[in-house]
C-alpha cells in the first residue's frame, strides 16, 4: 500500500471497517474528504491515485466522482471558502444583497479568491436553514461550520478572526 | 399550545442527552420490539398506523416494509438525511436537538425489516450533524442499545452515518444508494425498486428523518392513539418549514390536515409589512405556484387535499411569496437550481433545464420576447414524462403553473 495508507493507517482502517470488505469502494467518499484534508483543502490527480489505489478501482473512476460532487474540489481555493446560500427562500429574505455586499467588503467576486489565498467567496444553493438567511457555510480543509442570521458586520469579524489567526501562525503549510 | 411529539425538545430543552430521553420512555419501544414483539408484528402496527412517508411522496411506511424480498439476504435499512429541497429544513432540527428519537426509529426500522446494519446518509454539508449523531451512537453502544445479541436476545444491529458532498439528486433514493456505494449519484432505472434490491444489490428500505421519527410513539403508544392525530388519509403529525416572506419563518409541527392559513397566519405571523399573500409553494422549489386564493388558504395540509387547488404537500416546505415578488424572477431562480442539480443521466432533464436555464435569464433581465415565453413553456411540456427521475419533472412545476397562473408577470417583463 501507499505511503499515504502508511501515515493515515488509523483513520482509513476506522473508515473501511464501516462497509463491509467486499463493498468496500462506498468508502469512496470519506476517502475523498480525508485526502482533501490532507492536500489543505483540494484533491490534486496524486489524491485521486492514493484513493483509487486503496479501493482497487481506476483513477477515472474516481475522477469522475470527484467532479460530480459540488463539496470535492480539485483545485485549490482559499482557505476559507465563504459559501453564501442565494437559493429561493433565502433570496426572499435578502440574500442576494447580502452576497453583493460581500463582495464588495471583500473586493471580490463570488467564484474568485483573495489575493492572499485566504478566502474563497462563492455562492451555494439551499444549506437547510432558510428561516435564518441570510446564511452561508464556511468550507475549510477540515470540515464545515454554518452561520445563520448573518449580517455584513458579523461577517466581516469572522474574517478578521481568520486573518488574525493567519498572522499569528508562523508559514501556515501552504 | 399541544406537545410536541417530533420536536420534543422544545418541550424538554434536554431531550438530546442519552439519560434524559431514557427517563422520558426512550428506547423502551425499541426494547419492547426486540423482546416482545415478532418483526412482522412491528410491520404491522406501523402498518395499521398509516404512517406516510414525510419525505415527499408520502407513501405508506409500513407498506414499504412490508415489500422486502425475504428470499434474499442480508437486509438493510438507510435514513434519506440528505435534506436538500429549497425550503426544507426540519431534518436538520430533529437530528440537531431530538437525535435518540430519530435513531431510535432507524433502529426499529432495521428490527421489522430483519437488517443488523443501517446507514443515515446525510448531505455533505450536515458534516457537523453527521459528528455529532457518531457521539450520540457511540453511547448508544455504550449502554447496549447497539451492538451485538441486544437485551440478550440474538438480535444485533450496526448504525453508521455516511456522508455525502453535495449533490441535490442524492436525495433521490436510487442515487443516493448508488452515491452510498461509492459512485456518482446518478439515480437507478426502476424497477426493481429499493426493496427488491437496494443498496450493494439487496433489498433495502429507504426512509426519511422525519419518518422514521415518528416510528417510537407508535411503538410505545400504539396506532391506535396516533391516528388520533392528523385526518383518516393522512394521520400524524407533520412538522412544516415555513419561509419566504412571513414574519416568523421556522419549522411548526402541526398535525397533517392543518390549513395554509393557520400556519401562515397564526404560526409564521403573517406576512411582512402586512402585504398581501400572493402565492404558496408547498413543496419547496419543487411546487407549482398555488394562488393563494381564500380556498386555497383554507386548504387543509394534508396529502390529498392540496391537489384541489392547484398544489401538492410534497416536503411540506412551505414558501410563501407576497406581491412584491415578481414570478418571472421566481422560475429563473427555481429553473437554475435544477438546471444546477440536474444529474446529466437523460438527455430531456439534462438539455431541457439548460434552455430553460438560459430563457428565464433572459425573460428576467427584460431581453425577452412574448415568442420566448411561449418556448419556454413548450420545452417544459416536453421535459414532462420522459425523465428517468422526478427532478426531471419538479424543474417544469413552478415554469407551468407560472406562466399558466401568472401571465402579467412574464408580459411586464417582455418586450
Ligand atoms: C430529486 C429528488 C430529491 C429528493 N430528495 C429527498 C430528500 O432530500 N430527502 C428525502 O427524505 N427524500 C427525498 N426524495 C424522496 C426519496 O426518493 C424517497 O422517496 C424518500 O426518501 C422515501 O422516504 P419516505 O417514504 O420516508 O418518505 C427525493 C426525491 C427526488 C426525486
Ligand atoms: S431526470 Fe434529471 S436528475 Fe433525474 S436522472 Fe434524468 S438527468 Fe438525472
Ligand atoms: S434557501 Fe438558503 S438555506 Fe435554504
Amino acid at each position: 500500500m501507499n505511503a499515504f495508507y502508511e501515515q493515515h493507517r488509523d483513520e482509513i482502517e476506522a473508515i473501511l471497517a464501516k462497509y463491509p470488505p467486499e463493498h468496500k469502494r462506498s468508502a469512496m467518499l470519506p476517502l475523498l474528504y480525508l485526502v482533501q484534508r490532507e492536500f489543505g483543502g483540494h484533491i490534486p490527480p496524486e489524491g485521486m491515485r492514493i484513493v483509487a489505489e486503496i479501493l482497487d478501482v481506476s483513477v477515472t473512476e474516481v475522477d469522475g466522482v470527484v467532479g460530480f460532487y459540488t463539496l470535492f474540489h480539485d483545485r485549490p481555493g482559499g482557505r476559507y471558502r465563504i459559501q453564501v446560500c442565494t437559493d429561493l427562500p433565502c433570496a426572499l429574505r435578502g440574500a442576494e444583497k447580502f452576497l453583493h455586499d460581500l463582495e464588495d467588503a471583500l473586493g471580490i467576486k463570488a467564484g474568485e479568491t483573495t489575493p492572499d489565498g485566504l478566502i474563497s467567496l462563492e455562492e451555494v444553493m439551499c444549506i437547510a436553514a432558510c428561516d435564518k438567511a441570510p446564511v452561508f457555510q464556511v468550507q475549510t480543509p477540515e470540515g464545515l461550520t454554518y452561520h445563520e442570521n448573518m449580517d455584513l458586520e458579523k461577517a466581516l469579524a469572522l474574517v478578521e478572526s481568520w486573518r488574525q489567526a493567519q498572522a499569528s501562525t508562523p508559514a501556515a503549510e501552504e | 399550545m399541544a406537545e410536541h411529539l417530533l420536536l420534543r425538545h422544545r418541550d424538554i430543552p434536554d431531550i438530546h442527552r442519552l439519560e434524559v430521553y431514557r427517563a422520558h420512555g426512550g428506547f423502551e419501544a425499541f426494547r419492547q420490539a426486540v423482546t416482545g414483539m415478532d418483526p412482522d408484528q412491528v410491520t404491522a402496527e406501523v402498518k395499521k398506523s398509516g404512517l406516510r412517508g414525510r419525505g415527499g411522496a408520502g407513501f405508506p411506511t409500513g407498506l414499504k416494509w412490508s415489500f422486502m424480498d425475504k428470499r434474499n439476504w442480508p437486509h438493510y435499512v438507510v435514513a434519506n438525511a440528505d435534506e436538500s429541497e429549497p425550503g426544507t429544513f426540519k431534518d436538520r432540527e430533529i437530528m440537531e436537538r431530538n437525535p435518540f428519537q430519530f435513531l431510535e426509529g432507524v433502529a426499529i426500522a432495521a428490527y421489522a425489516v430483519g437488517a443488523e446494519r443501517a446507514y443515515i446518509y446525510l448531505r455533505g454539508e450536515f458534516w457537523p450533524v453527521a459528528r455529532w449523531l457518531d457521539e450520540k451512537i457511540a453511547e448508544m453502544e455504550a449502554a447496549g442499545l447497539l451492538g451485538d445479541r441486544l437485551f440478550g436476545t440474538d438480535y444485533s444491529l450496526r448504525i453508521y452515518t455516511h456522508l455525502g458532498a453535495g449533490a441535490y439528486i442524492c436525495g433521490e433514493e436510487t442515487a443516493l444508494l448508488e452515491s452510498l456505494e461509492g459512485k456518482r449519484g446518478q439515480p437507478r432505472v426502476r424497477p426493481p425498486f429499493p426493496p427488491q434490491q437496494g443498496l450493494w444489490g439487496k433489498p433495502t428500505v429507504v426512509n426519511n428523518v422525519e419518518t422514521l421519527t415518528n416510528v417510537p410513539l407508535i411503538i410505545q403508544r400504539g396506532a391506535d392513539w396516533y391516528r388520533t392525530i392528523g385526518t383518516e388519509q393522512s394521520p400524524g403529525p407533520k412538522v412544516f418549514s415555513l419561509s419566504g416572506r412571513v414574519k416568523r419563518p421556522g419549522n411548526y409541527e402541526l398535525p397533517l390536515g392543518t390549513t395554509f392559513r393557520e400556519l401562515i397566519y397564526e404560526h409564521g405571523g403573517g406576512i411582512i409589512d402586512d402585504r398581501p399573500i400572493k402565492a404558496i409553494m408547498a413543496a419547496g422549489a419543487s411546487s407549482s405556484l398555488m394562488v393563494a386564493t381564500d380556498e386555497a388558504l383554507d386548504t387543509p395540509m394534508d396529502y390529498e387535499n392540496p391537489q384541489k387547488v392547484g398544489g401538492l404537500l410534497g416536503s411540506a416546505s412551505v414558501i410563501v411569496l407576497d406581491d412584491t415578488v415578481n414570478i418571472a424572477w421566481l422560475v429563473k431562480k427555481t429553473v437554475h437550481f435544477f438546471k444546477h442539480e440536474s444529474c446529466g443521466k437523460c438527455t430531456p432533464c439534462r438539455e431541457g433545464t439548460y434552455w430553460m436555464d438560459k430563457l428565464t435569464q433572459r425573460i428576467a433581465a427584460g431581453q425577452a420576447t412574448r415568442a420566448d415565453v411561449e418556448t419556454l413553456y413548450s420545452v417544459a411540456q416536453q421535459i414532462r414524462g420522459k425523465t428517468l427521475c422526478a427532478l426531471g419533472e419538479f424543474s417544469t412545476m413552478a415554469v407551468v403553473t407560472g406562466i399558466e397562473r401568472f401571465r402579467d408577470d412574464f408580459d411586464a417583463m417582455v418586450q
